[in-house]
C-alpha cells in the first residue's frame, strides 16, 4: 500500500510542478514579478467576487459572479463581477470603476463619490454556500424519499449512509447533551452537523472556496444557536446568570457580569473554533504548494506534495471532528438552557 | 475581503440559505426519516417482546406436554396393571369353571357307569336266572324221572334253606 502511495504521489507532484508552476508565478506576479506566498494563500482562504479556476500561462479562468449592491439613494442594482475589473490581468481597483461602483484590489466595494454602499453580492463563497446546500439537500431528501417508499425498513443506498449520522446525531449528541427535552432540537443539529460536515469536505475539494472557514459563516452559525439557546432557556438558566446560586451577596455583581459575559463567550468559541480549524488546515496545505514555487526544486516538490496529501488526511478527519464539536457544544448550550435543576433550590 | 471581520453580504446569504436549508430539511427530511427510525425502532422493540413472549409460551405449551404425557404415562401403567388383574382372575375363573366341569362330567359318568353297571348286573342276573331255569327245566327233566331223586333234591333244598 505504501510504496504505491508514494509513486502515485510522485506522479502527481511531477504533473503538478510542471502544470502549475506558471500558474502561481501569473498568480503572484502582483509585486513586481516577485513571489507572493501570502497573497496567493490569503486569495484562496478569503472571500472574493469572482470565483478563480485556473490560470493557464497569463490567461485567467475565472467565473464571473453576479454583484449585487443596495445603497439607500440608488436602491438595488445587479452587475456581474467582470465590469469591474481589467479584462486582461483580472484586476479590481478604483481605475476599473463601473457606473460609480468600483470593487478595490481587497476585494472591497466601494462608490466612487464616497457614499455608503451594501454588498449583497454573489460571491465566490455565496456560489459555495448554494453547492453546499444543494449537496445536503440531494443527500438527506434521497434518504428521506427512501422512507417515504419503503415505510420503515433498513436503509438501502443513500438512506444507508445517511441513517446512521441521523442516529449518531439524534442519540450521542442530542439525547446524551440535552436530556429528555432533545426532540425538540434534532433537526437543527442535524441541519447544522450535515451543513459543516458538507461544508468542510467540499472546501476540500481542490479550487472549491473556503466556506466553513470563514468568519461570516460560522458568525451566522454560532448566532443561531445563540439564538435558540436563550430563547429556549428555562427558569433555573436565567436564575443561573442573573443570580447564581450558592454565591454570597457581596460577590454576585461580579459573578453576574462573568455570566453574562460568558452568555456571549460561548457562541463566539464555536464561531472562532470552526473557523480556526478550517482555515488553519487550508493554510498549511497551501503553505506546503507555495513551498513547491519559492524552492523552484523536484525535491522540495516531491516532500511537499507527500506532507499535502498527509495532511489532507488530516483534513478530513478534522472535516468531521469540527462538524461534530460544533454540533455538539451547540447541544451542551442547549442542554444547559432547557435542563430541569432539582438541586440548590433551597439556597 | 477581510479574513476575521464578518462581511454582512455573506452573513445575509447564509442566513437566508441555512434557514431556507433548515426549514426544507425540517419538512421533508429530518421528519420523514425520524419518523421512520422511530417506528421502526418501536416494531423492532414490539418485535423482541413479542419474541419472548412466545417463547413463554413455548416453554408453558412444553411443561403442560410434559405434564400430559406423565398423566398419561401414568393412566396407561394403570389401565395394563387392571388388564393383568382381569386377566389373571378370568384364568383362575376358567380354571375353576374347568375343574368343576370336569368334576361333573366325572360324576355324570360315574353315574352312568353305575346305571350301566346296575343294567349289566341285571342283565346278568336275569340271564343267570334264566339259564338257571333252563338248566333246572333240564335237570328236572332229567333228573325227575324217578321219586328218589325228586325226593334226595327236595331234602336238599330243605338243607340248603335250613343252612341259610
Amino acid at each position: 500500500m505504501t510504496p504505491k502511495f508514494l509513486l502515485l504521489s510522485l506522479l502527481f507532484s511531477v504533473v503538478l510542478l510542471s502544470f502549475s508552476a506558471g500558474a502561481f508565478a501569473a498568480v503572484s506576479e502582483s509585486e513586481e514579478g516577485k513571489e507572493d506566498p501570502t497573497g496567493f494563500i490569503m486569495h484562496h482562504i478569503k472571500d472574493s467576487h469572482e470565483w478563480h479556476l485556473v490560470t493557464i500561462g497569463h490567461t485567467h479562468i475565472t467565473l464571473a459572479l453576479p454583484v449585487i449592491t443596495y445603497s439607500s439613494d440608488r436602491g438595488l442594482e445587479f452587475y456581474k463581477s467582470s465590469d469591474f475589473q481589467n479584462h486582461e490581468t483580472h484586476k479590481f481597483g478604483k481605475d476599473y470603476a463601473h457606473n460609480g461602483i468600483y470593487i478595490d484590489d481587497h476585494d472591497h466595494l466601494g462608490r466612487v463619490d464616497g457614499g455608503s454602499i451594501l454588498d449583497f453580492s454573489i460571491t465566490k463563497n455565496v456560489v459555495m454556500l448554494f453547492l453546499v446546500i444543494a449537496f445536503v439537500l440531494y443527500i438527506t431528501l434521497s434518504a428521506a424519499r427512501h422512507y417515504q417508499k419503503n415505510g420503515a425498513v433498513s436503509p438501502e443506498g443513500v438512506a444507508s449512509f445517511v441513517e446512521p449520522i441521523v442516529i449518531f446525531v439524534r442519540d450521542e449528541i442530542a439525547h446524551k447533551s440535552i436530556g429528555p427535552k432533545y426532540k425538540k432540537f434534532v433537526p437543527y443539529l442535524l441541519t447544522l452537523f450535515f451543513f459543516i460536515w458538507s461544508g468542510n469536505l467540499l472546501g476540500l475539494l481542490p479550487g472549491a472556496a473556503n466556506l466553513t472557514g470563514n468568519i461570516a459563516v460560522t458568525f451566522t452559525l454560532a448566532i443561531l444557536t445563540f439564538v435558540i439557546v436563550n430563547v429556549n432557556g428555562n427558569k433555573d438558566y436565567w436564575k443561573h446568570v442573573f443570580a447564581t446560586p450558592g454565591v454570597p451577596g457581596a460577590l454576585l455583581p461580579i459573578m453576574v457580569l462573568v455570566e453574562f459575559i460568558g452568555l456571549f463567550t460561548k457562541p463566539f468559541a464555536l464561531m472562532v473554533r470552526l473557523f480556526v480549524a478550517i482555515t488553519a488546515g487550508h493554510i498549511v496545505i497551501l503553505s506546503f504548494i507555495a513551498l513547491v514555487f519559492i524552492f523552484e526544486s523536484y525535491s522540495i516538490g516531491i516532500l511537499s506534495t507527500i506532507m499535502v496529501t498527509l495532511i489532507n488526511v488530516i483534513e478530513l478527519l478534522v472535516a468531521t471532528i469540527q462538524a461534530y464539536v460544533f454540533t455538539l457544544f451547540s447541544a451542551m448550550y442547549i442542554g444547559s438552557a432547557v435542563a430541569e435543576h432539582h438541586h440548590d433550590d433551597h439556597h | 475581503m477581510d479574513l476575521i471581520i464578518p462581511s454582512a453580504g455573506l452573513i445575509f446569504w447564509q442566513l437566508i440559505g441555512f434557514l431556507a436549508l433548515l426549514f426544507i430539511l425540517i419538512k421533508f427530511a429530518w421528519k420523514p426519516i425520524l419518523a421512520s427510525l422511530a417506528e421502526r425502532e418501536a416494531s423492532i422493540d414490539s418485535a423482541l417482546k413479542s419474541a419472548e413472549q412466545a417463547r413463554n409460551e413455548m416453554s408453558n405449551l412444553k411443561a403442560e406436554n410434559e405434564k400430559l404425557l406423565q398423566e398419561a404415562r401414568l393412566e396407561r401403567d394403570v389401565i395394563l396393571s387392571k388388564a393383568h388383574e382381569a386377566s389373571l382372575k378370568m384364568i383362575e375363573e376358567a380354571k375353576k369353571e374347568s375343574s368343576k366341569q370336569g368334576a361333573l362330567l366325572i360324576e355324570a359318568a360315574k353315574a352312568v357307569i353305575e346305571t350301566e353297571k346296575k343294567a349289566a348286573l341285571t342283565e346278568v342276573k336275569n340271564q343267570v336266572a334264566l339259564l338257571t331255569l333252563e338248566v333246572t327245566e333240564k335237570l328236572l327233566r332229567k333228573k325227575l324221572g324217578d321219586d328218589k331223586a325228586q325226593v334226595e333234591l327236595v331234602d336238599q333244598f330243605i338243607k340248603d334253606l335250613k343252612l341259610n
